[in-house]
């Protein structure tokens, strides 16, 4: 668990991050979203010391931060930012292990990690080990950076707009593995980004900051059906926020007995793809499926009133 | 072999053969020569000459290179900023300074000999190393700084492991200047008695003896394009294994 507590940074007499306080639960994926001077990357580098907080603390498992020695801390911590940030003149395999190198780890333990890490995202070692980030493409080196990220286990891994270098057909899909590794690995994880989208798509929570201050602190849900100021529901989106709202919600939440026609759809599917199914191919239900085997239907009555459940006064 | 390859081992055996055995060469410089004069410089041996103008190169560059690039990361760390116009006068002054008055200045200090020429040599050869060492430490690609102290790289740990080595295609491009430059300005420590190629070329100029002139430039000049050669081939490989190219 990771305490943020009162944490204030002051530059120049004004505030960047001011007195914010927030607990990240183990386990889970909290996005902090906001516009660009928000202070929400400030924010993120507190936790590593990267930058030093004026006033407040940050504990984490219970231990202040600020008693411990800066390098020290940073190498318990994992740390994948925007455009990577590898060393260019080292292998794919030395980059990843660089942090257990730092912390001593012998050297067959970090070639059984990297090799470890490297299946986990898809690259096969035997072709990828050798290889320098300059010969891989821009999602292969974004996926090293988490990796190396991730490489000693931290106990918390800090991701600042790490997916913001890539093309978005290729950002989705680091979305998707990032969430698989997170479920996989049980990670902690604190991501910054500018993308509400992101936030809702990755976040267990969702931090939205604002001038310095933490205006809202929820589930996903809470943020899009609740906004706490003009600010959040701004950010959410007004128009496409019965539509975020739907892609949260799996089809297995709405599933009703009965057969439908056509092409059918996976249990674990957004009611956002289900309504798109529906709406493409001119049908009031579709037929669910799971590992290929029919279970049920979801209608677009039943999509349409979850949507309508969002219109409270918010 | 590649058409570059067969050239530089023409150039090599062209230059190995003007120091090792240049009475091959005499039919070619003897019309340069005044009637009576020797056509081929015998007074000391050229390989001797070449090791020794070639050795006073060598320490004078690791000299400069050595002080240069601790220069260079002095005043590109934070605590280091403030020295940094002061250290750039400092460099400049050296390179301003002519060799020649250098070595008229450091013989009454030093006497005559090795020593003037190291002096102006090193000098002389500190501001391109310098100058590259300071931008290249200046312009590494800020993400990865970022990252290198985001995953706790120590500042020492940072300076060796990521900035030095990312610098060094750089910093190598200012040796090579400095090299260069160092192997054509150490011929006129002769003047002074240094024991250099210059020795051939000066006793040329005295007795205007042409073919001394040629022998001693010639061998000068295909020691410098050999050198200058072979550290771009270095620079390219080590560009190439950062993914620069």
């Amino acid at each position: 668990m990771i305490e943020i507590d009162n944490i204030t940074k002051v530059y120049d007499g004004r505030p960047a991050v001011d007195s914010v306080s927030m607990t990240i639960e183990s386990a889970t994926i909290t996005a902090i979203v906001g516009t660009s001077g928000s202070g929400k990357s400030t924010l993120l580098r507190m936790v590593n010391r990267l930058v030093e907080p004026t006033s407040g603390q940050v504990r984490i498992n219970g231990e202040p931060t600020a008693g411990l020695p800066k390098n020290a801390l940073r190498r318990r911590i994992g740390y994948a930012i925007q455009g990577h940030g590898l060393f260019p003149h080292h292998t794919v395999a030395r980059n990843i292990g660089a942090v257990p190198r730092l912390l001593g780890w012998d050297n067959d333990k970090i070639h059984t990690r990297v090799n470890e890490l490297l299946d986990l995202f898809s690259m096969p070692p035997d072709e990828f080990r050798d290889r320098y980030p300059a010969e891989l493409s821009g999602g292969q080196q974004q996926r090293v950076g988490v990796a190396r990220a991730l490489a000693s286990r931290p106990d918390l891994l800090l991701m600042d707009e790490p997916f913001g270098a890539l093309d978005p057909i290729i950002r989705t899909r680091a979305q998707t593995d990032l969430h698989r590794i997170q479920r996989t690995l049980g990670s902690t994880i604190l991501l910054v980004t500018h993308d509400m989208e992101e936030a809702i798509q990755l976040g267990d929570q969702v931090a939205v900051m604002d001038q310095g201050q933490l205006v809202q602190h929820g589930t996903p849900a809470e943020i899009i059906t609740n906004p706490a100021t003009e600010f959040v529901a701004e950010m959410v989106g007004g128009v496409d926020r019965p539509l975020r709202l739907l892609s949260l919600l799996s089809v297995s939440q709405i599933l009703e007995e009965g057969a439908a026609e056509g092409e059918p759809i996976d249990e674990k599917s957004s009611l956002r793809e289900a309504l798109s199914v529906c709406l493409w191919s001119g049908r009031n239900a579709v037929p669910v499926e799971r590992n290929g085997n029919p279970i049920g239907r979801v209608t677009l009555e039943a999509i349409r009133s979850r949507a309508e459940g969002t219109h409270e006064p918010g | 072999m590649s058409r570059a390859n067969f050239l530089r081992m023409i150039v090599v055996l062209l230059l190995l053969a003007l120091v090792l055995q240049p009475e091959w060469f005499a039919p070619i410089f003897a019309p340069f020569t005044p009637p009576g004069a020797a056509v081929i410089y015998d007074r000391t041996s050229l390989l001797s000459l070449s090791l020794s103008h070639l050795g006073i190169v060598a320490l004078a560059s690791v000299a400069a290179i050595v002080v240069a690039v601790l220069l260079a990361i002095l005043v590109t760390r934070p605590q280091g900023k403030a020295f940094l116009p002061l250290s750039r006068t400092i460099a400049n002054m050296g390179q301003t300074f002519p060799p020649v008055a250098v070595l008229a200045l450091a013989v009454p200090m030093l006497g005559f000999g090795a020593g003037p020429t190291l002096v102006a040599l090193f000098l002389y050869g500190i501001l391109p190393i310098f100058e590259n060492t300071m931008t290249g430490l200046s312009t590494l690609p800020p993400a990865t700084m970022e990252a290198a102290r985001g995953i706790g790289l120590s500042r020492w740990q940072r300076l060796l492991q990521v900035e030095l080595p990312l610098a060094l295609p750089l910093i190598l491009t200012g040796v090579r200047l400095s090299v260069v430059i160092a192997i054509g300005t150490a011929t006129i420590g002769s003047t002074v008695a240094a024991h250099t190629l210059g020795e051939v070329i000066i006793a040329g100029l005295l007795t205007n003896n042409t073919s001394y002139v040629l022998q001693g430039g010639l061998i000068v000049g295909l020691f410098a394009v050999l050198i200058y050669d072979a550290l771009t081939q270095l620079e390219a490989s080590i560009r190439k294994r950062l993914g620069v190219a």
